[in-house]
């Protein structure tokens, strides 16, 4: 209803100008003005008013009856005589006041009179001695009041001649006749007026007349105030037939309305219901309103607010009803749409608060994994340290038990980072901050490799195999750091669950799959799919499902038997999900597994060396390749156990990092540091792979626990030559010659007081660094920033940097890729791009470092910024967590200055 | 004071220092880079500390009190706070410190505000704790007393 709109909408309404109810431009002829009477000609208040249409028609004949009938009707007719009366009322009152007047002035003349004639007695009594007259004559006693009312007046009759004279008499008759004359001249007046009155009181009494001029008042008053006003009203019989109606439609004519019903005259939604409200209201007896929306084909759609009421007779008997409508279309429609505001307000207010919610919680989720990610990093710093030391330790006397109790220690610690590295990748691809790397690289190598790394930790009979497809291509682009986690993760699961058989990777590649997206597929680009399967337990067709979920293994029975955190597959799956592939699994209960990743890459388009960016440049530009090499599609590695004395062919340490510092570090050797009994025969080239305390692989702890240093050897297969194998290997896992010499010359030159940079800006990291290194018995140099650090670098043949990531003017990372750029390139072209300004003096040892890589090791707080991941992927080495401790250093140290 | 009670007393304080969370394991660090070569290490990289730190508090309150707060230069003085205090073993700070830049990284300025009167005050606890730890270091000194690493671990 309009009442419960808010006040300012109705305001707002109330100054909106009004369009008239109906149609101005239809019908105006003139039957359907109906006068009732003629305009108001005489003297009212309307008479200025100009009432300009009456648009009223009644049937004539019947509205005096029903005026005469009804209450309604006398009512009126009663109101109307009684006003009459009443004014007659008044004139007779006004009359008679006036009658009253004038008989209390005629008294009043009486009195006078009287007095006059009292006086006359006295002076006759006294000094008149003429009492006849006084007695007898009424004219002798008017001139009497006569005199005495000049002695009121105080114009007392000046006698000058002596009383009781002739003269005197004469002239006291003659003054007294003049007062008579007075008094009868106001008497004749006074007579003359009360005719008058009488007059004029004949003149007022025509009632007829009185009462038409008020009906016509009446009348003016009502269209004075209706004329403009949208209301429709109406009488209508018992039968609801028009017998009166004001304001019709214009271009309905008079007989088309009167006699007739609603009904007869419109067609259309509403009328019916309007038809049916009169009836109720007439049968009910009780007036009432309703709001009823007309759809006819007359007026368009108009809702009106109808007033209906009973109209009775003299008898009480119902004769009809009144009814009454006001065109409230605007208000209605105004209304509805305020309603529909509102709901849509509140609609809108629910969706905000939704949204308002999910945003919330999706707020507190990415803090939480941010936090998690920050805990897991904050975890792993110490407790790297810790499982550093233990093995450390593992490498000094040790006696049975302990060597067991460190053999737990180093296992459960591996255990811990392991679980925290996954955490840290799955909070990271969750919060989406882990990026893809595009790097060109060798899908055959990296399958190699991983199998490899893969055999040289393996402690059970197994065939390790590869099967690369002729039309694989050679050189693709993609996140191989993220593709080599994959791979590993999925071989090292595969391994874990087979005991038997074999375990291999099998590279082909097929046609684009369905749920690949169209934009990203253009010509250049290949989809590979990657099997790894092994002849392994198996997994029962139950456990497939929750396979991929974060924490599941397949059953409770296998966690206790296999071990292991159960997130390795949940990073696999998205992992490969975020490079836009899909990894499935397939397996039958023990015959093995299959895990299939399908991946898009882009085929490189060349396949110079120079420009060569992936992560085995380094290794492959250092001997000279295979001719095979980049093409063998085939590898095969055994695990061959307690082997590795017999034949005294190379052995080496496994404990270097599965897939991530591996792949950007050159590892460095720690000759002869495995101070391991069994050993002691000074096997040159049995060495241990030091990587800071960084091991990902649970396996990789436990070859310590393998006997006395028993060290697990692989064998290259029938499929490459033993020879091949061995040189590669040898390439791969010690100092490459060129360096080797090198080295010793600056040792040579430099007393063997290893060169070591500092790129730090905050002065008491730089303070507290500087002691710790002369603690250690070292020295080292200062840069302030990347810039710095590069000229610094430039300049001086370092054997290790320590690069702090975030820094004023140029921050580690960039500084470090700019490095490793001028490493490969021999120039320091993309550093002068990069805006830092080089000293051109470009020293002859400086091309000569070019084949280099110098160690830089990353200094970082513990943030998602400052990751392990991107300092690996910018470059880096290796990474010191802050804040730096003695302990952390002297690890770091050992590690790249031996 | 008896020597071996201020020795002890020192002790106590030091440990109080621990158990309050206002230095971590990371300030046992700096004792032991002290030598005879440069015996007030500890000294000479707190006061260090304290210099550098006023500075960056007051550069940090004129940044934050500009009518447009410049983030970009806000956030380098906090990492830069934080770094020190983290290398020195003031915990609280650091902590504060990790906090304000969160809010940093949000540009909120408010809690940016709430985060830097943090600070200060962790700040101003833990200079005045150590002024007293080294004024408490002096007097054995100079009673003729020997302050060794021990007496600074728990």
């Amino acid at each position: 209803m309009v009442c419960e709109m808010e006040t300012d909408q109705i305001e707002e309404m109330d100054v909106e100008v009004l369009s008239s109810m109906w149609p101005d431009d239809v019908g105006t002829q003139a039957d359907n003005q109906f006068n009732v009477e003629k305009p108001a000609g005489d003297s009212d208040t309307l008479k200025e008013v100009d009432i300009a249409e009456k648009r009223t028609m009644a049937d004539l004949k019947r509205l005096p009856e029903l005026l005469n009938t009804t209450d309604q009707g006398s009512s009126q007719l009663t109101n109307l005589v009684r006003q009459w009366e009443y004014m007659q009322d008044h004139a007779v009152r006004l009359l008679r006041e006036e009658l009253k007047i004038l008989t209390r002035q005629r008294e009043e003349a009486e009195a006078k009179e009287l007095k006059i004639i009292e006086e006359h007695n006295f002076e006759t009594e006294e000094p008149e001695s003429v009492p006849v007259l006084d007695e007898t004559s009424h004219l002798f006693r008017r001139f009497r009041q006569k005199k005495r009312d000049e002695l009121v007046d105080s114009k007392r009759v000046v006698i000058d001649e002596e009383f009781d004279t002739v003269a005197y008499w004469k002239q006291k008759a003659l003054s007294l006749e003049k007062m008579l004359e007075a008094s009868t001249e106001r008497e004749r007046r006074l007579i003359e007026k009360l005719n008058e009155s009488l007059k004029t009181m004949e003149s007022h009494s025509a009632p007829v007349e009185e009462l038409t001029q008020n009906l016509k008042r009446a009348e003016g008053f009502l269209h004075f105030i209706l004329q403009n006003a949208p209301i429709v009203m109406g009488h209508q019989d018992k039968d609801l037939r028009y017998l009166f109606i004001y304001n019709k439609f214009p271009s309905l004519r008079e007989q088309d309305i009167l006699g007739k019903t609603g009904v007869e005259i419109f067609h259309g939604g509403g009328v019916k219901e309007s038809e049916d409200f009169k009836r109720e209201v007439l049968e009910k007896g009780k007036a009432s309103k309703r709001e009823i929306t007309f759809e006819t084909e007359l007026f368009g759609s108009k809702t009106f607010l109808i007033y209906v009421e009973p109209v009775y007779n003299k008898a009480r008997e119902k004769i009809g009803i009144n009814y009454m409508g006001m065109e409230v279309t605007d208000q209605v429609r105004k209304r509805e749409k305020m309603a529909k505001l509102r709901e849509d307000n509140a609609v809108r207010k629910a969706m905000e608060s939704e949204l308002t919610k999910t945003i919330h919680i999706t707020e507190e989720t990415m803090r939480a994994k941010q936090m998690l990610a920050t805990m897991s990093h904050e975890i792993r710093s110490p407790l790297s340290g810790v499982v550093g030391m233990a093995e450390i330790l593992s490498t000094t006397k040790l006696d049975k038990e302990q060597r067991q109790l460190l053999n737990v220690m180093i296992s459960s610690g591996d255990l811990v980072l392991q679980l925290i590295n996954d955490i840290l990748d799955l909070s990271k691809v969750e919060s989406g901050v882990m990026k893809l790397e595009a790097t060109k690289f060798r899908p055959r190598e990296v399958v190699k490799h991983v199998l490899q790394t893969a055999a040289a930790s393996l402690k059970k009979d197994l065939t390790l195999e590869g099967n690369i497809a002729d039309e694989v291509p050679i050189l693709v682009v993609g996140d191989v750091l993220r593709i080599r986690q994959i791979l590993t993760n999925l071989i090292s699961n595969a391994i874990k669950f087979t005991h038997r058989g074999k375990v291999g990777i099998k590279l082909k590649v097929i046609s684009e799959p369905s749920f690949a997206s169209d934009k990203e597929q253009n010509e250049t680009s290949v989809w590979i799919c990657c099997d790894v399967y092994d002849t392994g337990i198996g997994i029962p067709e139950n456990a497939l499902p929750c396979l991929f979920k974060k924490y599941m293994q397949a059953s409770a029975d296998h966690a206790r038997k296999y071990g292991g955190t159960g997130l390795g597959l949940a990073i696999c799956k998205q992992l490969v999900e975020l490079m836009g592939g899909q990894l499935t699994v397939t397996s039958q209960v023990n015959l093995g597994s299959t895990f299939t990743f399908i991946l898009p890459y882009k085929v490189a388009t060349s396949d110079d060396h120079s420009d060569d960016q992936d992560e085995f440049s380094d290794m492959v530009d250092h001997h000279q390749p295979e001719p095979d090499d980049t093409t063998e599609g085939y590898f095969q590695f055994k695990a061959l156990l307690g082997s590795i004395y017999s034949n005294g062919g190379p052995v080496m340490g496994s404990n270097f990092l599965p897939h991530k510092a591996m792949l950007t570090s050159p590892i460095k050797l720690i000759n002869g540091s495995v101070a391991d009994p069994s050993n002691s025969s000074g096997q040159s080239q049995t060495v241990q792979v030091e990587n800071g305390g960084y091991m990902d692989e649970s396996e990789s702890a436990h070859q310590y626990g393998n006997g006395n240093g028993h060290r697990c050897s692989y064998k290259e297969s029938e499929s490459c030559s033993s020879s091949q194998a061995s040189s590669e290997m040898e390439s791969e896992l010690t100092v490459s010659s060129p360096r080797e010499e090198e080295k010793t010359e600056t040792e040579v030159k430099e007393t063997s007081q290893p060169k070591i940079l500092l790129v730090e800006d905050n002065k008491i990291n730089i303070m507290v660094a500087k002691s710790m290194m002369k603690q250690l018995g070292y020295t080292m140099d200062i840069a302030n920033n990347g810039v710095e650090a590069i000229n610094a670098v430039k300049d001086t043949s370092y054997d290790l940097v320590l690069m702090d990531v975030c820094m004023p003017v140029m921050d580690g990372l960039k500084a470090t890729r700019l490095i490793r750029s001028y490493e490969e390139s021999g120039n320091w072209d993309a550093a002068i791009e990069a805006g830092v300004d080089i000293k051109t003096s470009e020293s002859e040892q400086g091309c000569e470092r070019s084949t280099d890589r110098l160690p830089i090791v990353a200094m970082t707080a513990n943030t998602l910024a400052e990751s392990s991941e991107e300092c690996y992927a910018n470059g880096m080495d290796s990474f010191i967590s802050k804040p730096v401790t003695l302990q952390k250093l002297k690890e770091c140290l050992q590690q790249y200055l031996q | 004071m008896e020597l071996g009670q201020m020795q002890k007393s020192l002790q106590d304080y030091t440990k109080s220092l621990f158990v309050e969370g206002i230095l971590d394991s990371q300030f046992l660090q700096l004792p032991q880079l002290q030598d005879e070569s440069n015996s007030d290490f500890v000294s000479q990289v707190v006061s260090l500390f304290f210099q550098d730190s006023d500075r960056i508090l007051n550069d940090l309150s004129l940044s934050l009190d500009q009518k447009v707060v410049d983030f970009e230069k806000v956030d380098p003085y906090v990492h830069q706070l934080k770094g020190s205090s983290s290398s020195i073993g003031a915990q609280r700070v650091k902590n504060a410190c990790v906090v304000f830049r969160s809010f940093c990284e949000q540009k909120n300025v408010e809690a940016c505000h709430r985060c830097l009167q943090q600070v200060k005050q962790e700040y101003y606890l833990v200079k005045n704790r150590l002024e007293t730890l080294f004024k408490l270091e002096q007097q054995i000194v100079a009673s003729g007393g020997m302050i060794s690493a021990m007496d600074l671990g728990f």
